[in-house]
C-alpha cells in the first residue's frame, strides 16, 4: 500500500546572522513499508522524528530526500493537480489532542462536511449531512452531535469526532499520530477499539504513531522503533517484545508501567 | 446573558459615582470656585457681590456633599446643565460636537483596522519570508516616528506642495472629504503599525494549530484555511482588543481635533480645560466613562457571540 524509501528531514539552523549555515538532520534514511490493511506502528521518544515522518507521508511537509509510493504512485514531484487531489483524499490524520485538531469555532456538521464539499463527495448538502450523521454512528456518537461545537464533549467523544472528520473523505490510509495519548486509559481502549473495528470493517491501513509501547501490542502488526531519526530496530510485535535486540528498545519496554508488583519490581532495577 | 448584562450595568454605578467623586476632589484640590467665577465674569476686577452672584447662578453657593449629590443625579439623568464659562447648555455643545467625532474617529478606526488586518495576514501567509520581514521593517518604522511628524509633513506636502486647498475644518456629507482626508490617512499611517503586529501573532497563533494540518490534509486550500478557519479563530483575540474603542469614537481625538481644527467633543474638552468649565469637563469625563463601560460590555457579549466556547452567566 505504502512504500517509504531513504526519507530524510534537514531543518536550517542558524545561530545568529552572520553564523554559518548547519543542517539539522530530524530524520535519517527512514524506509518501511505497510501492506494494505496492516498496521505498522512507529515507536520512539519524543523528538526521535516519527511525527515529522508522518507529517512527510500526508504531504504536510516537503522532505529534503528520498520516496514515498502510495498504491503504486509516487507521492512526491507533482503528479496533476487531479492526482494530487485523489491522494490527499486517500490519505488522513488523526491527531493527539482532539481540542486543538478541531476548529473550535466549527460545529461538528461543518468540521464533517467541509472535507466532503472540498472533493465533491455527496450530490448536495442534504446527502452530505447524511453521510455525516452514519459517520457520526459508526464511531459511536448520536447524529444529534451535528449542531454541537467540540467544546460540548469530553476528550474521547472530540477524538471520536476527529477520527468521524478523518473518515469523511472516504480514505484508505490513515496516519494516527499519538492517537491516544491525551486520554485517559479507560478510554484509550474504548477509542483503540474503534480504531480496530473500523480498519477491519473498512479494510483501512494504519501508521502508528506512539511513545507508548503499552498500546503497540494491541493494534500494530509490525513495529519499526525510531532513535534520533533513524529505524534503530524492526520487527513483528511479538519479536520486538519478546526478543528485543537493542538497548533503546528494551528501554522503551522497560518504561510500560506494570500493574503486576513483581514485574514492576524488576523492571527498576536497572 | 440578559442577567449578565443587567449584572454588568449595575456594576457600572459605583464606578461612575467614583470617577465623578474623584473630578469632584481633584477640581476642589486644585482650584476653587472663586477662582473659577473670577476667571469667567466679565469685568476686570468683580466685586465680591458680583462673585457671590456668580457662584448663587452656578450653584456653587451649597455645601460641598450637597453639591456633589445635585451634580450625581443631574449627570445621571443626562442633564448636564449650562457651562461655567460661555453660560450655553452642555448638551447642546456635546450634541453639535459627538457628529464630527464620530465621523473622523470612525473613519480612522476602519482605515486603521483594515490597514493593520491586511498587513496583519499578509505577513501571516507569507511568514518566515522577505516578504514577512519587510512587513515588519514597514510597520516599525511607521510606529517609531511621532503623530505630530506626519501632522507637519502631511500639512507641508498637501497643503504647501499640492495645493490641495483648506486642510482644517469640517463638513458633513461628500463636500467634507476634503477636509477628512489628511485626519483619516494621517490616523491610519500613525496607528496601523501596532495593529499589524499584534493581528499577526494572533493569526500565526492559530496558524500553527493542529486543526490547521487537518484542514489541510482534507484538502482545504491554502486561502481557504486563512482565510475560514484561522481569521476566524483568531478574530476572537482581536474582538477584544477593538470593541471597546468603538463607543469612545464619538469623544473624538484630541490631538486630531486640534490640529485639524475639527469641532468635535475633543477640542471642546481641551476648550474646557484651557476655560476651567468645570461644568463641561465633569459632564465629558462623565459620558467618556460611560461609553468605556458601554465599550467593555459590548466586547463581552461580541466575545460571547464569536466564541461558542465563551458562556455569559
Amino acid at each position: 500500500m505504502i512504500t517509504v524509501q531513504n526519507l530524510r528531514k534537514d531543518y536550517l539552523v542558524r545561530k545568529g546572522l552572520l553564523a554559518r549555515k548547519t543542517y539539522k538532520t530530524v530524520v535519517n534514511e527512514v524506509s518501511f513499508h505497510i501492506e494494505k490493511g496492516k498496521t505498522l506502528a512507529l515507536v520512539g521518544e519524543s523528538g526521535s522524528g516519527k511525527s515529522t515522518v508522518g507529517l512527510m507521508l500526508l504531504g504536510l511537509l516537503a522532505p529534503t530526500a528520498g520516496e514515498i509510493t502510495f498504491a503504486g504512485q509516487p507521492l512526491l514531484g507533482g503528479g496533476s493537480m487531479a492526482e494530487r487531489r485523489t491522494l490527499r483524499r486517500a490519505m488522513q490524520v488523526v491527531f493527539q489532542d482532539p481540542f486543538a485538531s478541531l476548529n473550535a469555532r466549527m460545529t461538528v456538521r461543518e468540521t464533517l462536511t467541509e472535507g466532503m464539499t472540498v472533493h465533491a463527495i455527496g450530490a448536495n448538502a442534504k446527502e452530505r449531512e447524511e453521510r455525516a450523521a452514519s459517520l457520526l454512528t459508526e464511531v459511536g456518537l448520536p447524529p444529534a452531535a451535528l449542531d454541537r461545537y467540540p467544546h460540548e464533549f469530553s476528550g474521547g467523544q472530540r477524538q471520536r469526532i476527529a477520527i468521524a472528520r478523518a473518515l469523511s473523505v472516504g480514505p484508505q490510509f490513515i496516519v494516527l499520530d499519538e492517537p491516544t495519548s491525551a486520554l485517559d486509559v479507560s478510554v484509550q481502549s474504548q477509542v483503540l477499539n474503534l480504531l480496530r473495528k473500523l480498519q477491519r470493517e473498512n479494510g483501512l491501513t494504519y501508521l502508528f504513531i506512539t511513545h507508548n509501547l503499552a498500546v503497540v501490542e494491541y493494534l500494530a502488526d509490525e513495529v519499526c522503533v525510531m532513535e534520533r531519526g533513524q529505524i534503530v530496530e524492526r520487527g513483528t510485535v511479538d519479536g520486538i517484545f519478546d526478543t528485543p535486540q537493542q538497548e533503546y528498545t528494551r528501554r522503551l519496554l522497560r518504561s510500560i508501567p506494570s500493574l503486576d508488583p513483581d514485574a514492576r519490581r524488576l523492571t527498576t532495577t536497572v | 446573558m440578559l442577567s449578565y448584562v443587567l449584572r454588568r450595568v449595575l456594576y457600572a454605578v459605583p464606578i461612575l459615582v467614583g470617577v465623578s467623586l474623584l473630578t469632584f476632589a481633584l477640581f476642589y484640590l486644585t482650584t476653587s470656585p472663586e477662582n473659577l467665577a473670577r476667571r469667567n465674569i466679565s469685568a476686570k476686577n468683580p466685586s465680591p457681590a458680583q462673585i457671590q452672584q456668580w457662584l448663587k447662578d452656578h450653584h456653587y453657593d451649597k455645601s460641598r456633599s450637597e453639591q456633589f449629590k445635585d451634580h450625581m443625579t443631574s449627570l445621571a439623568t443626562f442633564r448636564f446643565g449650562t457651562s461655567d464659562a460661555t453660560g450655553q447648555p452642555i448638551a447642546e455643545t456635546i450634541r453639535r460636537g459627538a457628529g464630527p467625532s464620530f465621523v473622523i474617529g470612525s473613519l480612522v478606526f476602519v482605515t486603521t483596522l483594515y490597514l493593520s488586518l491586511t498587513l496583519a495576514i499578509i505577513a501571516a501567509y507569507f511568514r518566515g519570508t522577505y516578504v514577512d520581514l519587510l512587513t515588519t521593517i514597514v510597520t516599525v518604522l511607521v510606529m517609531s516616528i511621532a503623530y505630530i511628524v506626519y501632522v507637519n509633513v502631511g500639512q507641508y506636502l498637501l497643503g504647501k506642495v499640492l495645493k490641495w486647498g483648506p486642510l482644517t475644518g469640517f463638513e458633513f456629507g461628500l463636500g467634507g472629504l476634503r477636509f477628512a482626508a489628511l485626519p483619516v490617512l494621517i490616523g491610519a499611517i500613525a496607528g496601523f503599525g501596532g495593529g499589524a503586529r499584534l493581528y499577526r501573532t494572533f493569526l500565526l497563533d492559530e496558524i500553527n494549530q493542529d486543526y490547521v494540518r487537518t484542514a489541510r490534509a482534507k484538502g482545504v486550500s491554502e486561502r481557504a484555511i486563512l482565510l475560514r478557519h484561522v481569521l476566524k479563530n483568531a478574530l476572537i483575540p482581536l474582538i477584544t482588543s477593538t470593541v471597546a474603542a468603538i463607543p469612545s469614537l464619538i469623544l473624538g481625538g484630541v490631538v486630531t481635533e486640534n490640529f485639524f481644527n475639527i469641532p468635535g467633543l475633543g477640542s471642546a474638552l481641551v476648550d474646557a480645560i484651557n476655560g476651567q468649565d468645570f461644568a463641561m469637563v465633569r459632564a465629558m469625563v462623565f459620558l467618556g466613562t460611560l461609553l468605556y463601560i458601554v465599550g467593555l460590555i459590548l466586547t463581552d457579549i461580541a466575545y460571547a457571540l464569536a466564541d461558542p466556547r465563551v458562556r455569559l452567566e
